[in-house]
């Protein structure tokens, strides 16, 4: 354990003003320091890695860690993606999005990239509301829970973002949460060496907007929250049925290997050039 | 982490990163931390760490570093450096320690 913070400290910019601009309790930064300390487990290089993060808390993701990193448009992050993969598919793409920039925004281009099956992966954190700008209903809020825009519950039903992704073709879904750090540093360091679009989607509390009017009095009881709610995909007995007791599966829901739309696009290319010559 | 020894480790908590969420004052199995006066977190009984690193992983602020001990106490200046513990004199397989070896050919 000795040198997990020290490492963490390597890979950010120590230019930017710290400590960083997530709220106390976010689950946002335990998600970064997850991100980090995957990417150094699989000693990839600093240059190799490209973080592309759209607009939202998570966005803010890209500004304090030293990859080649891009800030985008709402909800554009995937699109940004597929360019930089497509002109260089020798890269390392990471794309951060949140709920609303994944889905609401976003999400044509989220099931577009899936369908594609680019080889991006898409780190969706999912904290079921618009927490940035002022905790307004996302397409992420749970049915009955209250937020900025909804003061008596949110009569809409909540997307699932892994069952949504595994119908849209991508070849590798899995869910962690903030609090299960162990297990997201092995998801994340997965889904970044799959060769298709991997998608994990992160449980990341928000004490802030989305806790606090729910019933949860401070970001711990969040995170016990997430401990108890929680359960272990390869615990149940039928991992396509959701559990009776309304708990969330976490872990990978599918892992198939198929070539990325990147791979596919260079055999094409080496063929018709071969039969030019 | 795997000997779940007290007393083994340095707890340092940096209070300029640290906003005071208390994940890792509730979730230490230990109970080494304390929320201090001003909100942050504090050590408190240092001696009581398992080495867990339940803190470390899950500071989302990057403010908590847990430091093996070196043998008078302090917390070692390089944590990357490894560990110091007795076993190493002993000989038993442990990471590597920088320290200056001896060299085996004098003349040279």
């Amino acid at each position: 354990m000795a040198d997990v913070t020290q490492l963490i400290h390597d890979y950010l910019r120590h230019n930017k003003k710290f400590p960083h601009v997530f709220c106390a309790g976010c689950g946002h930064g335990i998600v970064l320091g997850s991100l980090i300390r995957s990417v150094h487990a699989l000693g990839l290089p600093k240059d190799d890695v490209v973080l592309v993060a759209g607009i939202g808390c998570s966005g803010r993701m890209a500004v304090y860690v030293d990859f080649n990193t891009v800030h985008t448009t709402h909800g554009r992050a995937l699109t940004f993606a597929t360019g930089i993969k497509m002109a260089n598919p020798k890269l390392k793409v990471i794309c951060v999005m949140g709920d609303g920039d994944a889905l609401s925004i976003g999400g044509n281009h989220l099931i577009h990239a899936a369908r594609r099956n680019i080889g991006v992966t898409a780190l969706i954190l999912n904290n079921h509301i618009y927490g940035m700008t002022g905790g307004q209903c996302s397409s992420a809020t749970p049915q009955g829970d209250i937020s900025m825009t909804t003061p008596f519950g949110s009569l809409e039903k909540a997307f699932d973002i892994a069952d949504m992704c595994k119908a849209a073709g991508a070849s590798y879904v899995a869910r962690g949460t903030s609090f299960h750090a162990i297990q997201l540093d092995r998801l994340i360091s997965t889904a970044i060496m799959h060769p298709g679009f991997s998608v994990v989607e992160v449980f990341s509390p928000c004490p802030t907007q989305y806790g606090r009017k729910n019933k949860f009095r401070n970001a711990v009881d969040m995170y016990k929250w997430l401990k108890s709610n929680t359960v272990k995909v390869e615990t149940l007995k039928d991992p396509d049925q959701k559990p009776a007791d309304g708990r969330i599966p976490i872990g990978v829901f599918r892992d198939v290997e198929e070539p990325g739309l990147e791979e596919r696009y260079f055999e094409l290319q080496r063929k018709l050039m071969g039969q030019n010559r | 982490m795997s000997k779940k020894q007290k007393g083994q480790t340095r707890v340092c908590v940096y209070p300029d990163w640290c906003k005071g969420c208390g994940l890792c004052v509730a979730f230490c199995p230990a109970k080494v931390l304390v929320l201090n006066a001003f909100g942050k977190a504090e050590v408190a009984h240092e001696d009581e760490c398992i080495n867990c690193g339940f803190c470390e992983l899950h500071c989302p602020d990057f403010a908590i570093a847990i430091k093996p001990r070196t043998r008078n106490g302090a917390a070692q200046p390089d944590p990357r450096s490894g560990w110091s513990d007795p076993e190493n004199e002993h000989g038993r397989a442990s990471p590597p320690v920088r320290t200056a070896e001896p060299n085996p050919n004098p003349e040279e």
